[in-house]
């Protein structure tokens, strides 16, 4: 009962934002995406949060989310004294967007790629391109996903990416998001979008750190589309406050022949959910979501992904692997549709979970829909601990028992890495597990 | 309560007295569901207090329930008050020689293989003095009260070990559990009732076929199998001879006790009236099994699933017991509309708890098949084990099959292992057969039976052979 006094309070306090919001958008109220906006509010105040009931947050509460009054980020300049450096993934970094509580910082942005025709920028800056308008709120559902109705109806700042046929974005781009929710609690609504067309080829890196701690809630969205024969990387990384709430929603959607490759590192994080729709809406597409987590103390991590294979001849392959120490929660659900004309798919999943205290738990819900006959279609779930005689082979050698766990526990992580194809990239954010790992 | 109301209930209760007096003789409950229903159906079979107490308390709990929604089938909402709870057994009109039995079962009874006395039986053609199956069933009944092995209808238990009934009944799935058990505690008609007692090892195995009193029982059947401590038994349920029932909605409970060391097998064999080619008709078949372990016992269920329009049922294991055993073999195969929802629940409370689960899905035709299982292991359940795996096959493209497994996990030293598995038959394996002159409805019977052999394994050697059969025959006409 007492949820549903704080999921009430919450829906108000959305609402009243979102007048606050319409108000400080001064001529901003009037483009056709506004209308968009307005839909979002109106379902989300129909929808209402999710409650345990719900079977897709059964595993999640949402309600401590809301325990506490956010503000909605400053919309003042932003701080540019700010440090990137500790942040940054050396060279991998020099093309970059970066936002600070949520709102985007010019000044500490920086852009090396060029193209014709390929747009990298600030969302409030390019709602009115034809080539957004055309694809943003077309991918996120927020007819039945409160989340997503939450952020579809703030949705303002957030990167684009618009890359055109047939052009390779050689090098990556890197959007970094750094939080400071020291000084009051706030609420950011990130909404990326990314365009791949025919032939394009991008690799994105999004990562969310914590500047100063606190607590703050990012409830993130994106879309991606990737168009015919295009390629798509993506890579996240999130460092979040362990006081930090974080949301995430990606929904990617496929055309004939297209790759997509995402890898998800979560390290940080009070309550994190992550929720990966991918489409296959063309035959031959191939996709990988490879995962990675890590709980420990009261973190509670949730990773629910969809792949949808609605054409034939697709493949996909999931891995998710995660760790979980002292009271430390994880979920995963992984669904797998295959529709009737999916003929000749080839979807493999897998999920391991180390379990490495009593207190920590885990709840795994691997599902497969099939509707079509001729498919392979595999999964797997694996709940464990650290091997004993492969911890006893390393201490034979003299090997101390902490470096041994360390040393077997980084091994358990290597498959998922591997999907990472840049070197640099995978260096960096492999020290950053040990570190975790050591903290 | 004021002295005014206590008169009223006191008056308005003495009115039903009297109702259920003149209702004593009629041998139908009237149509509907209220509580004059369970009191009338109590009062029938001449229950005692407390169980009467019980079938109440179930009644006023089923009241403010509502019909569970999740499962993954699709079916007409059921009218509950248009059905009749009790009718008294009838007699079936027995007919004077096989030529009068329906040539479609004939010819299934044939495919089977069962004997021609047995096939008598089964469809109520008077039985010769020599193979008298009340005879047969007492003879087998004196050898079991040797051992001091109680096997006989639950109407009969009730009566005769009321203090049994008492201690276990709603023990394993009380009246609370869930919309379809708890309208099975207020209403149900009858079942089996068994109990082996310490150290007793059951001679042979408790069949429905040696089964008199339980004949009939209608579609809220409760069974009752309580094994004490080191005792073995292993009991069959159904038959894989086609059951035509006017019932739709069967809602069973099936509760088993296993005490220290005791080890249970439970082997189902159902084969309900699916509904014709087009899903018109047939079965609903929404079951309530549980079991639970206490220290180093075991419990382990076996079913093959081929009838009834609908199957939705968990055969469940509590391991409550340090060093206790689940274990769950499962053939669910779904032909043209049928549609089945069933798996298992595997609850690890105990420490060094091990579960098994192997579950095999065949969907043919537009059918839909999906398995849903549930493995928790508590904190405290140190060294749990578990592996499970489930297997589907998919057969033609307008079926569908879907898994839905839930792994709870909150100890370390749990080992859980899930695998699952979705395919068709390979066209090079039918290939090979055709090439040796197999046909090719042959060819894919002998694919499926070597698919389901682990869950055969397990079956009883007789159950075993006509399983297979019942397998075929199911998918008679899937291979267009």
């Amino acid at each position: 009962m007492a949820n549903e006094s704080v999921f009430e309070e919450c829906k108000q306090w959305y609402l009243s934002r979102f007048q606050a919001f319409e108000d400080s958008l001064n001529g901003g109220a009037e483009l056709p995406f506004h209308t968009t906006r307005k839909q979002a509010i109106s379902r989300f105040s129909e929808l209402g949060l999710p409650t345990p009931g719900n079977e897709e947050w059964k595993y999640t509460n949402v309600a401590p989310i809301f325990e506490q009054k956010y503000e909605v980020a400053a919309q003042s300049e932003a701080d540019t004294d700010v440090d990137i450096g500790p942040f940054t993934f050396g060279d991998l970094s020099r093309n970059r967007m970066v936002f600070l509580n949520g709102t985007y910082s010019k000044e500490l942005s920086s852009f090396s790629s060029e193209g014709q025709g390929l747009l990298i920028g600030n969302l409030s800056e390019l709602l009115e391109n034809d080539k957004v308008r055309a694809h943003l709120g077309r991918y996120a559902n927020f007819t039945d996903e409160p989340f997503t109705a939450i952020n579809t109806a703030f949705a303002n700042e957030g990167t684009v990416v618009y890359v055109p046929s047939g052009l390779t974005v050689k090098e990556p781009l890197h959007i970094l998001h750094l939080s400071d929710g020291s000084s009051a609690p706030f609420a950011t609504n990130p909404r990326n979008l990314f365009v791949v067309e025919d032939g394009g080829q991008v690799s994105v890196l999004e990562s969310y750190h914590q500047l100063a701690g606190g607590s703050y809630f990012n409830n993130a969205v994106a879309e991606i589309f990737v168009g015919k024969n295009a390629r798509v990387e993506h890579t996240k990384i999130q460092q979040e406050a362990l006081d930090a709430y974080h949301i995430a929603t990606f929904n990617v959607h496929q055309e004939r022949e297209s790759h997509f490759a995402s890898v998800n590192i979560d390290l940080g994080g009070r309550l994190v959910r992550n929720n990966l729709n991918v489409m296959l809406n063309g035959e031959h597409c191939e996709t990988h979501l490879l995962g990675f987590y890590v709980g420990s103390g009261v973190q509670h991590i949730d990773n629910h992904t969809f792949i949808d294979h609605a054409k034939p001849h697709c493949f996909s392959n999931e891995l998710y692997k995660g760790i979980l120490d002292d009271h430390a929660q994880g979920v995963f659900n992984g669904k797998i549709l295959v529709r009737q004309d999916a003929q000749k798919t080839n979807a493999l999943q897998s999920n391991k979970t180390l379990l490495l205290t009593d207190d920590a738990a885990i709840n795994a819900k691997p599902q497969l829909e099939i509707f079509a006959d001729d498919v392979k279609c595999t999964h797997g779930a694996t709940i464990g601990q650290l091997d004993d005689e492969a911890l006893f082979y390393l201490r034979c050698r003299g090997i101390g028992k902490d470096m041994a766990e360390a040393m077997l526990r980084h091994a358990f992580v290597a498959d998922v890495l591997e999907g990472i194809k840049d070197g640099a990239l995978r260096e960096t954010i492999d020290a950053k597990i040990i570190d975790r790992f050591t903290s | 309560m004021s002295d005014e109301q206590e008169t009223i209930e006191q008056f308005t209760k003495s009115e039903y007295k009297w109702g259920f007096t003149t209702d004593l003789d009629t041998d139908f409950a009237p149509k509907g569901l209220d509580e004059d229903t369970v009191r009338f159906i109590s009062a029938k079979k001449n229950e005692p207090e407390f169980l009467l107490e019980w079938r109440l308390k179930a009644f006023r709990h089923w009241l403010t329930l509502k019909e569970p929604t999740w499962p993954n089938v699709k079916y007409a909402a059921i009218d509950y008050q248009d059905a009749y709870y009790y009718a008294a057994p009838k007699e079936k009109k027995e007919l004077l020689s096989m030529d009068e039995v329906d040539p479609d079962i004939r010819a299934t009874f044939d495919k089977l293989g069962i004997s021609l006395e047995e096939q008598k039986r089964l469809s109520g053609v008077a039985v010769d003095a020599v193979m008298d199956s009340v005879s047969v069933a007492t003879t087998f009944k004196d050898e079991l009260s040797k051992q001091g092995i109680i096997f006989c209808s639950f109407s009969e238990a009730v009566q005769e070990h009321p203090a049994l009934i008492k201690k276990y009944l709603g023990s394993v799935v009380p009246y609370t559990d869930n919309f379809f058990a708890t309208l099975n505690s207020a209403v149900f008609s009858d079942g089996s009732f068994c109990y082996v007692p310490k150290g007793v090892r059951c001679p042979m195995e408790l069949s429905t076929y040696f089964r008199i009193n339980a004949a009939n029982t209608g579609q809220f059947e409760r069974t009752l199998i309580v094994a004490d401590e080191g005792a073995t038994v292993s009991y069959l349920e159904g038959c894989t001879a086609p059951m035509r029932d006017e019932n739709q909605l069967h809602a069973a409970v099936v509760e088993i006790v296993s005490h220290k060391g005791a080890d249970v097998k439970y082997s189902t064999v159902q084969n309900w009236y699916p509904g014709d080619e087009n899903g018109k008709g047939g079965i609903f078949n929404f079951v309530t099994k549980r079991g639970i372990c206490h220290e180093k016992a075991k419990i382990s269920w076996t079913q093959v699933e081929t009838g009834s329009a609908i199957t939705w049922k968990y055969p469940s294991v509590i391991l409550r017991g340090d060093d206790s055993v689940g274990e769950f073999y499962s053939v669910a195969l779904t032909n043209n509309h049928q549609q089945a929802d069933t798996g298992t629940k595997m609850i690890h409370l105990g420490k060094n708890t091990r579960s098994t689960i192997i579950s095999k899905g065949i969907s043919a035709g537009k059918s839909n098949n999906s398995y849903r299982g549930l493995v928790r292991v508590a904190s405290k359940a140190d060294s749990a084990r578990n592996f499970s795996q489930c297997d589907s096959l998919l057969i033609g493209d307008r079926c569908g099959a879907h898994t839905f497994p839930y792994l709870e996990v909150s100890n370390k030293s749990a080992r859980i292992e899930h695998e699952a598995t979705t395919t068709k038959i390979g066209e090079d394996q039918i290939f090979y057969c055709n090439q040796r002159g197999i046909d090719t409805e042959n060819a894919i019977g002998l694919i499926v039976n070597g698919y389901c052999k682990e869950v055969f394994r397990e079956l009883p050697m007789e159950f075993a052979v006509e399983a297979q059969k019942l397998l075929a025959i199911s998918l008679e006409g899937s291979v267009g």
